[in-house]
């Protein structure tokens, strides 16, 4: 089995470490890879979407799952896939829109793999409907740290432990996922402004139900009475009937054409992105929006995904790389949503990828993310004088109101808060200690945070 | 592990009565560092400043570290690293010397360049392997300017600089692209213990000004920190100044 050392990152690009990258392509390699990987131990990795450090291990070894890659069944008549954990959403888009499915949750890139969603427990536009990935998992094939593979179900501890365990409770192998029906690889859109932070809360609050999926892109840079003014872009799979007559996509209502930008050079300057580039872009961003306009067809790319068409976008950050943020507090916790914005609009954080969204019912993962109430995501580049402890200072809030941090995204929290966040911390630990007494599951998030 | 700025929460700090390093000690704790290693000989000063960290709300413990003798290095470090990942060495221990007493006494100079180039050597190479090992870590080297050019007034304890500097710069390349990073800082004229009594010369720095420009590096990746940075542009011009002139200069 191939294995080199290389310095790894997570996407934003900070806190590189060196490890033995293993790409395992059968079972078999796998359980080899978890069986030698030494005394630094092994996380698995897929595509390298998560922000932070949940997918590098200094050190020790790093399991590339991209390698593993096969769809073994689909039920078109039932709508469930089982495939390798290595498998892209991406992959299961082109595989699936044509037989009328559509993956269940995706985040705001395709490419992510199974594993990796599952690891996360990531959520996408529609949680308020659908919950998180977890939710559509059926059930799972677990390498675990004695080399064996477990098949695991839902309603069971190490179901809950394993769905955002960020691989630390083993290597997934297999998932068996329920899909969504679709008749058209179209969404229909309606898209409208909120003119601030109250106008976009009280829009969301009153019609999100109307639509399975929902976000709003917030511009942080706006002050003043503009604080908080946002894009709101929600809806649904458009039916076939809603497809114009003579259109092309009538003939072929699910096809998935992706289109792909010029990559972002390898080396960009430091500081592109100010304040004031930033502003310029946000202010534009906004303006660019209609007023309101319904039922406008979006293909899925442009809809889910608009990043994925500038591949290696987060070298836009430079060397110093960036920092994503992104957090949640529940319903009825308006005041500390509404004094975070006002902190980070304040403190002129150059950030232009800011999300807004409700979360729907949470799902039992120990350490999943998502939990009923407002998610605020946003980008910030690590340079910025400052940030660390401006961070802190928001991590605190979010902590006082019983809110938390998401650890796909974590690259700097405080230890020390991560307990009051994720109240089944020491549940998650306990069935740590006894699966994997030896630490063979590692990685620098789990060493920075003690997971 | 580092944070995203590249700030650590695990510090080994070799020469672990520095004021320097303790500065620097202080101000890392204020922002990620929780546990700090302070290694150096016994005494109740060393004791003291673990105490003083403590107070700051940090796990400190000691280890008998003696610069002097290179044969214990591979033993002492060796146990630190085996009782968990160090995320930055602060390679901080070094004497000045006495010049004009050290000219007479060969023996004294030599003492000098044992702990601060010889024991950085061993103290050095031995942290760096542990640190290649762990996959990721610091090495943060206290330089100074005085081994940029070897000056009349200093040049055994400037030489001896100018060696570890050499040592550092080459050990960083060596480790490019391990995971390991090391700095090299070099402070001009610092205003601490060691310099007491002296004339202080032009851009005298503080052990809290060169803690802050460590930080500073460290969220930069920096391989080389001047403190105060201004001295870059001097020094470089000074390389350059024929020797003639450069023995009038009162510097």
């Amino acid at each position: 089995m191939p294995a080199e050392t290389v310095s790894v990152t997570g996407w934003g690009r900070t806190a590189p470490t060196t490890a033995r990258l293993i790409r395992p392509r059968t079972y078999e390699e796998a359980v080899a890879a978890v069986r030698g990987c030494g005394a630094r131990g092994g996380i698995p990795r897929g595509l390298g979407r998560a922000y932070g450090d949940a997918a590098q291990n200094a050190g020790g070894a790093v399991l590339d799952m991209t390698g593993l890659d096969r769809i073994h069944a689909i039920d078109a008549a039932d709508g469930t896939v089982l495939c390798d954990a290595g498998v892209s959403l991406h992959r299961l888009m082109q595989v699936l829109l044509p037989l009328g499915w559509f993956v269940p949750v995706t985040p705001g890139t395709r490419y992510v793999t199974v594993g990796g969603a599952i690891g996360a427990d990531i959520h996408g536009k529609n949680h308020h409907v659908s919950g998180s990935f977890s939710r559509h998992v059926l059930s799972l094939e677990l390498l675990t740290a004695d080399g064996g593979v477990r098949t695991v179900e839902r309603d069971t501890p190490l179901f809950d432990a394993t769905t955002g365990g960020m691989g630390l409770t083993g290597v997934i192998l297999t998932a068996t996922i329920r899909l969504h029906p679709v008749e058209t690889a179209l969404m229909q859109v309606d898209t409208e402004r909120a003119a601030d932070l109250d106008d976009l809360m009280a829009r969301l609050t009153t019609t999100d139900h109307r639509y399975r999926y929902s976000v709003a892109w917030i511009d942080l840079l706006a002050r003043g009475a503009a604080t908080g003014r946002a894009v709101l872009t929600r809806g649904d799979h458009a039916p076939l009937e809603a497809l114009p007559k003579a259109a092309r996509a009538r003939r072929d209502p699910l096809a998935f054409r992706p289109s792909r930008l010029p990559a972002a050079p390898a080396f960009l300057p430091e500081g592109l992105l100010t304040r004031r580039t930033v502003g310029l872009f946000n202010a534009l961003w906004y303006r660019r929006a209609p007023r309101a306009r319904a039922g406008e067809l979006q293909r899925i790319p442009a809809f889910f995904h608009p990043l994925d068409g500038v591949p290696h976008w987060n070298r836009v950050y430079g060397r110093s790389g960036f920092v994503q943020y992104q957090f949640v507090v529940g319903y009825g916790r308006e005041e500390t949503l509404r004094r975070i914005v006002h902190r980070i609009s304040e403190r002129r954080c150059p950030s232009f990828l800011a999300v807004l969204k409700r979360f729907g019912d949470a799902d039992p993962g120990w350490l999943s993310f998502p939990a009923p109430g407002w998610t605020l995501a946003l980008d910030i580049p690590a340079a910025l004088p400052g940030l660390d402890a401006f961070l802190d200072g928001l991590d605190e809030e979010v902590a006082a109101a019983g809110g938390r941090v998401y650890l796909a995204k974590d690259s700097r929290m405080r230890p020390d808060l991560l307990a009051a966040m994720y109240p089944r911390l020491s549940d998650f630990r306990a069935l740590r200690q006894e699966l994997d007494p030896r630490g063979v599951f590692m990685s620098d998030l789990a060493r920075r945070l003690t997971l | 592990m580092k944070d995203a700025f590249g700030l650590p929460q695990s510090l080994l700090i070799l020469g672990g009565t520095s004021e320097i390093a303790l500065a620097t000690a202080r101000r890392l704790i204020t922002r990620r560092t929780r546990a700090v290693w302070l290694a150096g000989r016994p005494s109740p000063r060393l004791e003291q400043a673990a105490e003083g960290l403590r107070a700051l709300g940090a796990d400190v413990r000691t280890v008998a570290f003696d610069a002097l003798d290179p044969e214990s290095h591979e033993a002492v470090l060796g146990k630190v690293f085996a009782e968990g990942d160090v995320d930055m060495v602060l390679l901080a221990f070094g004497i000045l010397g006495d010049q004009a007493r050290d000219e007479r006494e060969p023996a004294n100079a030599v003492r000098v360049a044992q702990t601060n180039y010889t024991g950085a050597v061993s103290a050095g190479l031995v942290s760096a392997r542990a640190l290649q090992t762990q996959g990721h870590g610091s090495l943060v080297v206290l330089s100074s300017v005085a081994g940029e050019r070897a000056r009349r007034s200093n040049f055994i304890y400037g030489s001896s600089k100018a060696g570890l500097d050499a040592f550092a710069q080459g050990l960083g390349d060596a480790l490019h692209g391990t995971g390991v990073h090391v700095m090299v800082v070099r402070p001009g004229f610092v205003r601490s213990r060691m310099t007491a009594g002296l004339d202080e010369a032009p851009l005298a720095t503080t052990p809290e000004a060169v803690a802050a420009a460590v930080e500073g590096g460290l969220r930069r990746r920096a391989e080389t920190v001047w403190v105060p940075g201004a001295l870059r542009l001097v020094m470089s011009a000074m390389r350059h100044v024929p020797r003639a002139v450069f023995r009038r200069l009162p510097v």
